[in-house]
């Protein structure tokens, strides 16, 4: 059986190993890939980002629990950082994720950034189709600990919940761009320490002060993940989220601007590897030849070059 | 993009000691390679799962308490249970020599005592894993 068939089968090694695949773009995987797209579309893609420490990890663990109790069965991606020096990782989520590790109805794996920045791997939407199409009901996509500026995950999760820990800053803190405005669920994880309604207070300041997304006001949650404490109510707000998205529709705007976006993307990367094979490159030396004697300037040249994708 | 050689630290059984795990993973990262860490108290069960999950290329197993003679071979055998034999068990920790021959004989495939430099372990796997590719 191919590797595809064995994913929609529920082999888990297949799917490890398709998403090695797919992590190292090895030759042949967008094929493969292309073989799942009818069978994906059916999860709800949930990303769990906010600072280093804040209890992303725990409150994956939890949320998973609840998931499970309620019959859904569950796929975590979790990125951690590539060091730039050596290219290698330490991928240490899976620590927190013990009460869930033994169930087959949950698959976990961990990605390092690989150099990619943005708080997610170049190929974390590769890795989520991959669950997707596995049959996954819910997948919840882990970034890495994120500042200000990781703001990526807003455009593979259809949720996103920011987890925030008391006495991390000020009011300005949250009236700053970037992380804060992608929030459609607000976590203060870690309740019990001081200035938790405080933050919480803070959060709610600042969404008052947004005019956009007027339909749907981002609750703002405490939890105690490690304890358990207020997992339930994040579920059902993310529950609440999903049905609208699909109810106003918005949901399937946002699945189309992707699809824009994906298909972009893998026509300049087809094009990037025509322009990098060995007939690219033969005619991209000969350009460079005529360009050299003074028979054509690099405009036309491209132009030249691009002639059968242009017509 | 190059394929990255996948490890999965862990310290089965109930010694609390993962100074020396924590070392080696270290060691492995700064040789570029990704680490999968799982800390301690771990099951075979556990491990197993986590590496066809994970799809790693390594296992390292550390253990101080002496039950390596079960829980190592423990692990070798949930593989071959499920299909994941490819996979190379190394181990680690307070291994006495004398159970060291017994271990390889059971599908461990190299024991690395206390004082073992990490390059030495870096370079086993590079070698090793080129070889089962």
């Amino acid at each position: 059986m191919d590797l595809a068939s064995r994913v929609l089968d529920g082999d888990r090694r297949a799917v490890a190993r398709l998403m090695s695949k797919a992590e190292n773009e090895a030759p042949g995987v967008k094929k493969i890939l292309a073989e799942l797209h009818n069978h994906i579309g059916n999860a709800h893609i949930i990303g769990i980002t906010g600072p280093p420490g804040s209890g992303k990890s725990t409150l994956v663990d939890k949320l998973t629990l609840e998931y499970r109790k309620q019959g859904k069965t569950v796929g975590i991606i979790a990125v951690d950082p590539t060091s730039p020096f050596t290219g290698g990782a330490l991928l240490g989520d899976r620590i927190r994720m013990n009460e869930i590790a033994l169930d087959k109805e949950v698959f976990i794996r961990s990605m390092g950034t690989r150099g990619h920045l943005g708080g997610l791997a170049k190929k974390t939407g590769d890795l989520v189709k991959i669950l997707d199409a596995f049959g996954k009901d819910i997948i919840l996509v882990e970034t890495v600990g994120a500042g200000q500026s990781e703001v990526e995950i807003v455009g593979t999760a259809y949720s996103t919940v920011i987890v925030e820990v008391p006495g991390l800053g000020d009011d300005i803190q949250a009236i700053k761009a970037g992380i804060l405005e992608i929030g459609d669920i607000f976590v203060v994880n870690k309740s019990d320490l001081d200035g938790a309604d405080e933050t919480a207070r803070e959060l709610d300041a600042m969404l008052d002060m947004n005019s956009n997304n007027l339909d749907w006001r981002p609750p703002i949650l405490q939890t105690r993940a490690k304890d358990g404490n207020g997992i339930s109510q994040v579920a059902d707000a993310l529950n609440d989220h999903m049905v609208h998205m699909k109810e106003t529709g918005i949901l399937y705007k946002l699945v189309r601007a992707r699809t824009k976006d994906e298909l972009e993307e893998i026509i300049s990367e087809n094009i990037r590897s025509y322009i990098d094979g060995t007939h690219g490159e033969e005619e991209l030396e000969e350009l460079v030849d005529r360009i050299m004697d003074g028979e054509l300037d690099p405009y036309n040249a491209a132009e030249i070059f691009l002639k059968p994708f242009t017509g | 993009m190059e394929k990255k050689i996948r490890v999965l630290i862990a310290k089965p059984g109930l010694d609390g000691h993962d100074r020396g795990a924590k070392v080696v993973a270290r060691a492995l990262r700064d040789a570029g390679m990704e680490v999968i860490y799982m800390g301690l108290h771990q099951t075979p069960e556990r491990i197993v799962e986590a590496a066809i999950q994970e799809d790693v290329d390594v296992i390292g197993l550390s253990l101080l308490s002496g039950a390596h003679m079960t829980l190592f071979p423990d692990v070798i055998e949930l593989l071959e249970e499920n299909d994941a034999d490819d996979i190379i068990v190394l181990g680690g920790g307070i291994i006495p020599d004398k159970d060291v021959e017994g271990l390889k004989e059971k599908g461990v495939r190299m024991v690395f005592g206390p004082g073992t430099p990490t390059d030495e372990i870096v370079e086993y796997i590079e070698q090793n894993v080129k070889v089962a590719r």
